[in-house]
């Protein structure tokens, strides 16, 4: 198959990553683990309602799944120095940080798509906007890893610093989100909070995908602003610490 | 037209300068060293040079293009093993090579038989499934140079490729060296081995402190530093004063070598003539006569001394 240079070039480095640290420990921990049993404790005892459900549970596993593997590459790739060989090459910054956000998009939407889908169907949930979720999944997972990839652009060889900085990041946002507590029902500074999150919009088009009230097209538009800004801010930021990797 | 053409590059790190104001010139088709000690500046060169971190100030090209404006284009030309780099480990030979392949943008279609031929060259054809983590020193060192010749570049970039390696790989690695360069490669090496660099390069430049102290062929630098040209002769007795010999014209230092004595000077046919006299003089005779100039080492030592 055909592709353009620059894209062929990051679809190399997507399929690197998902060989290389797919099976990571931080990535299946932080990424599958956690979010299960922390959703999972949240919710035993309680009586939710089915679209408070799929779409905290949805909101919750994309969220993870996706900043998971791409926080991660950068310290790994500098600590094994195969980043040195990688910057060697005729690569731009740009088509590398694109190709770890491919692989952290592909594990984020894949990993979302099957929990969300499970539960619809024990819940006996139809989506009725179908297009705009599935369409959702994939800009929410390309969103939220280039977050990851933001994440990562800390200069550091060690990956337990990116994981610290990343856990004090993505726990606050879960809370203003609307995974646990709709953001409707939260107090007034925290729905004021929740507009800046990208997650909130995600769990709003799940919850409105699946016969909840609200607008698909625009939490989708929303949500690829937000990835079209954290795209641009990755790139500008890693163009600035790469150096200091190397 | 240069291969490689260096100019005034300038990098400083926390305020201190690293390189200061590099120039050099690589023709085509020429092999060469790039020499110093440990935090002479090598490596940080060699990075700017090949568009790996950005200079301050300065310019470099690599056949005529920029590769601080065009660096993308500028590394399509080039194929570069770094030292202080690796294979992913995780990932076998040949996804190395895939990988490299992609990225050069080396058609689907030729990448591999590309792969499959590099692999071989470098013995590694039997081992191109199996994952680097279970390779040797030598093995990853030989994948690191075929995945620097995925794109079959005119200049190749290789920083201390022979270091820290078995003797078998150390021989095939300058084998191939040696070939590449016969089929019209300019090769571009940063090397501590001084004999290595000796035996292969037709010129070497020395850095020093972020400076260039020389650059010329092996031979040529070697005459630089005349007063490290000696005799090396030895008596049938011992039976003389040697501070005799240290008086001869000529000799500038004398030093004991077993049963032998060394005469330094800039002209060893004069200190010849001088040791002739003398041995009829005193009744001796010669049982052993050699001239030596410089090593390479000796003029590098001398050329970094001379700049602390």
């Amino acid at each position: 198959m055909y592709y353009p240079s620059g894209l062929r070039k990051s679809i190399a480095i997507a399929r690197k990553d998902l060989r290389v640290y797919y099976g990571k420990g931080p990535v299946v921990i932080f990424g599958i683990l956690l979010p299960f049993f922390f959703f999972f404790s949240f919710l035993i005892g309680r009586d939710m309602p089915p679209l408070s459900l799929i779409s905290g549970l949805g909101g919750m596993a994309i969220w993870f799944t996706a900043t998971s593997i791409s926080p991660v590459i950068a310290p790994m790739e500098t600590r094994t120095r195969t980043l040195e060989r990688l910057v060697s090459m005729p690569i731009s910054v740009t088509e590398m940080l694109m190709g770890d956000i491919l692989a952290s998009m592909t594990m984020g939407a894949v990993l979302s798509a099957i929990p969300i889908s499970i539960i619809a169907v024990i819940l006996n949930l139809n989506p009725v906007n179908f297009f705009p979720l599935a369409l959702g999944i994939v800009v929410a997972s390309f969103c939220f890893s280039t977050i990851g990839v933001l994440m990562s652009a800390l200069p550091t060889d060690t990956p337990s610093d990116v994981i610290m900085l990343a856990l004090l990041i993505k726990f606050p946002v879960v809370f203003v989100s609307g995974v646990f507590i709709p953001a409707g029902n939260l107090p007034g500074w925290g729905k004021l909070i929740s507009r800046f999150s990208p997650l909130t919009y995600f769990v709003k088009l799940v919850r409105v995908s699946f016969g909840g009230t609200g607008q698909p097209w625009m939490n989708l538009g929303i949500l690829t602003l937000f990835a079209v800004f954290f795209l641009l801010f990755a790139v500008f930021v890693h163009k600035r610490t790469l150096p200091k990797r190397l | 037209m240069s291969a490689i053409v260096s100019k005034k590059l300038v990098k400083e790190f926390d305020g201190l300068r690293a390189v200061n104001e590099v120039s050099f010139r690589v023709d085509e088709g020429e092999i060469f060293g790039f020499l110093g000690p440990n935090g002479a500046g090598k490596t940080t060169t060699t990075r700017m040079i090949t568009g790996v971190i950005k200079p301050n100030s300065g310019t470099a090209t690599i056949e005529g293009i920029d590769v601080v404006q065009n660096p993308t284009a500028a590394k399509e030309k080039i194929g570069i093993a770094p030292e202080e780099a690796n294979a992913y480990l995780d990932l076998t030979a040949r996804g190395n090579m895939n990988l490299a392949g992609e990225i050069y943008g080396v058609p689907s279609g030729q990448l591999r038989s590309k792969v499959n031929d590099l692999l071989d060259t470098f013995g590694l054809l039997d081992r191109a499934d199996t994952k680097v983590k279970g390779f040797s020193k030598g093995m990853k060192q030989r994948l690191i140079l075929a995945m620097a010749l995925i794109n079959d570049p005119g200049i190749l970039f290789l920083d201390e490729p022979t270091a820290g390696l078995d003797v078998e790989s150390q021989r095939l690695i300058k084998d191939r060296i040696k070939e590449l360069n016969e089929e019209g490669k300019t090769i571009f090496l940063t090397t501590h081995d001084i004999a290595e660099a000796d035996r292969l390069c037709d010129r070497v430049a020395v850095i020093n402190r972020g400076r260039i102290a020389a650059i010329d062929s092996p031979e040529r630098l070697k005459t630089t530093i005349q007063s490290t040209q000696s005799v090396l002769v030895s008596f049938s007795s011992m039976n003389f004063d040697p501070e005799d010999l240290r008086v001869l014209e000529g000799v500038e230092e004398l030093e004991k070598e077993g049963d032998k004595w060394r005469l330094y000077g800039p002209e060893p046919g004069a200190i010849i003539e001088e040791v002739v006299s003398f041995v009829r003089e005193e009744g001796l005779k010669i049982l052993s006569l050699n001239t030596s100039g410089p090593s390479l080492e000796e003029t590098f030592t001398h050329l970094t001394k001379n700049q602390s």
